[in-house]
């Protein structure tokens, strides 16, 4: 039963965080390797918050969640515009460099010792008892609860929001979007911000439950895979990616070996890739330009 | 390799002239006198400059081996810091195992590199671009994971000590011997790889990164050649990786890091893409990249504040400066060396002829 727990625990980390992979993929063809650094970013964004609105947690949280969106926001339209027409490659290799540009920032900032943003907001993690004796702490709780949450909003938005229509035809044909009327820069925009949003998400309710500190990064690329799995351009194959890939970890950590823990998501990554290469879920496309 | 008139009243009259390496009298004096320089340099700098440039002469290995499969066959890696992990843990283990000289590690370092390539490679044949760096990177994990788990296991847990290479009663131990081993090893290299580019498989890589579906309808194994370009790189590679084994004496799966993969890859973006010369650049830029941050450092004052964060402040600067070649100066270093040189050759005229331009 507490295996169960902890998968459902792990899938629910895991999907939060490749649904931001999946939503900048799918709506601009751009593979973002700095998620896992902007979703820590929002985590320490939390601390500050907290430092500002201490008592009020809901405040903080939301003014912590206001800004990681508008830093994604940000991030499109001072960076990844630019390199709007460049080679695939290299808009990635610009992600990969703004992460470690956001590492050391953070260190900088915020120094490597680990934080606690759940004793700032004075918020106690305590132990929810399960039937089947099994126990999950509140924020993981909170986690699984967030991502079904996102999920079915996300879903619903996709589907029948205004902007999400426009999003995806952003995503399918920008050319046709475009003479459509909608403003492929405030799609793109909207976008990042979106996805950097529900990653700080994740990235808060992680560091409320286990503390904040460099390896929060690692985690955010660990994600990844999940959104491979499943198909880079599919909201449902991230969620399957995700279950897949921490049922995965749980099971192998438990009965084989704890020191799988960092390998076996890439491990599984391989395997897909080979059989399936463009994931469970993803659209079959082709990729000339490299 | 297609090459801009470097001077006026300077015109090839025939293929064998074409396919010197060295066209001009301006060239030969040029190669001449860096060949000069460098061999002079170990018998004047400090061993400090000395290190310095080891470590120079190792990156141009790893970044040329890169550069051949990224910037010439177009075949994207992020997983090369895990290649050279398997060339330095191939001495380690044997070195610590078995008691191997470096006539036995070395070869056998080459072979599991290529063996790896292989494997690196077999996603190639059916992913392209963005999944393929994935692949790579994946396997840059898995390699890392099982050096770990060998050190863990045989509790070597903070990593193996290697003795340094000796032929027959003399250790190569000074840094001055290490130069010119090292120098030679990085010649050998670019001298290769400037070979195999102008060859039939140099071509090949060319023609496939340009366009896969046209390369095949010209009668380019397609499956062959990527196989080539990743077997060659990574037996390189893992060459290098093991050369820095020896170099260092000590093996230990921290100093391979996904960090390590970024910088070879930053090499060669900064250096610029397609260009060996861009290799070697990159290598110098990114190598000496955080000593000359250090430098500045501890120039400004309030030096002692940033003395714990100093690779807080390197990891911000590279970001920034990686950011900044892949928005503002694409083709990299060599990029501005070309502009310079174009300003030179056609001045006192501003633009190049619009037929036959060259990039």
């Amino acid at each position: 039963m507490q295996l169960a727990v902890n998968i459902a625990v792990l899938t629910a980390i895991y999907a939060l965080i490749a649904c931001g992979y999946v939503l900048i993929y799918r709506v601009s063809r751009v593979l973002n390797l700095a998620h896992g650094e902007l979703m820590m970013l929002g985590a320490y964004l939390l601390l500050v918050t907290a430092a500002q609105f201490g008592s009020h947690w809901v405040v903080a949280f939301a003014a912590a969640l206001g800004l990681s969106g508008l830093v994604g926001a940000m991030v499109y339209l001072f960076l990844m515009r630019k390199m709007t027409g460049e080679m695939v490659l290299a808009a990635v290799l610009t992600t990969v460099a703004l992460g470690v540009l956001l590492r050391g920032a953070t260190v900088l900032i915020w120094s490597a010792q680990q934080h606690y943003p759940a004793e700032r907001l004075n918020i106690t993690n305590f132990a929810i008892a399960l039937p089947g004796g099994a126990r999950v702490s509140l924020c993981a709780a909170l986690l699984v609860a967030t991502m079904v949450l996102v999920y079915t909003s996300l879903f619903a938005f996709l589907r029948f929001g205004r902007w999400g229509v426009r999003m995806r035809a952003a995503g399918q044909r920008p050319l046709l979007a475009a003479q459509r009327g909608v403003n492929l820069h405030v799609i793109y925009a909207m976008a990042w911000g979106l996805s950097t949003l529900i990653g700080a998400m994740a990235g808060m309710l992680i560091a409320m439950d286990e503390g904040l500190d460099q390896t929060m990064a690692t985690i955010g690329l660990k994600a990844f895979p999940a959104a491979l799995v499943g198909g880079l351009d599919s909201l449902l194959g991230a969620l399957v990616g995700a279950l897949i890939v921490a049922a995965a970890e749980v099971m192998l950590i438990h009965y084989v070996d704890p020191l799988l823990s960092e390998v076996v998501p890439f491990a599984v990554l391989i395997a897909v890739l080979v059989v399936w290469p463009w994931g469970l879920f993803g659209t079959r496309e082709e990729l000339d330009r490299v | 390799m297609s090459r801009v008139p470097r001077a006026s009243g300077h015109f090839r009259t025939g293929y064998v002239q074409d396919l010197k390496l060295l066209q001009r009298p301006l060239e030969r004096w040029a190669l001449a006198a860096l060949l000069a320089v460098l061999a002079g340099l170990p018998f004047l700098a400090s061993p400090f400059l000395l290190d310095l440039a080891n470590q120079v002469f190792l990156a141009s290995i790893g970044s040329l081996a890169l550069m051949v499969l990224t910037g010439y066959a177009g075949q994207v890696s992020l997983g090369h810091a895990g290649l050279m992990a398997a060339g330095a843990f191939t001495v380690g283990i044997l070195a610590k195992e078995l008691g191997a000289p470096f006539w036995v590690t070395l070869p056998a370092a080459a072979l599991v590199g290529s063996l790896l390539g292989l494997l690196f490679g077999l996603p190639s044949l059916r992913l392209r671009g963005l999944y393929l760096a994935v692949s790579t990177l994946a396997l840059h994990f898995l390699v890392v994971y099982c050096g770990g788990e060998y050190e863990a296991r045989r509790g070597y847990s903070t990593g193996i000590v290697i003795d340094p290479p000796s032929i027959g009663g003399y250790a190569l131990t000074s840094g001055r011997a290490w130069y010119f081993v090292l120098g030679l090893a990085a010649a050998g290299t670019l001298l290769l790889c400037l070979n195999l580019l102008r060859s039939g498989t140099g071509r090949a890589w060319a023609a496939i990164r340009a366009n896969e579906t046209v390369a095949e309808a010209l009668g380019i194994g397609l499956a062959a050649h990527k196989l080539l370009a990743f077997v060659l790189s990574s037996l390189i590679t893992a060459v290098a990786g093991a050369l820095f084994a020896y170099y260092r004496g000590f093996v230990s799966v921290e100093a391979f890091s996904l960090f390590l993969s970024i910088q070879y890859v930053a090499m060669i973006i900064i250096g610029g893409m397609g260009s060996l010369l861009g290799a070697l650049l990159g290598a110098l830029f990114v190598t000496l990249f955080p000593y000359g941050i250090e430098a500045v450092l501890g120039a400004l004052p309030g030096a002692q504040r940033y003395a714990g964060v100093l690779f807080a402040v390197n990891y911000t600067a590279f970001g920034l400066v990686m950011i900044l070649f892949l928005v503002l100066e694409p083709l990299g270093l060599v990029g501005i060396w070309r502009r310079i040189e174009t300003y030179f050759v056609l001045w006192p005229f501003k633009y190049r002829a619009l037929a036959g331009r060259q990039r």
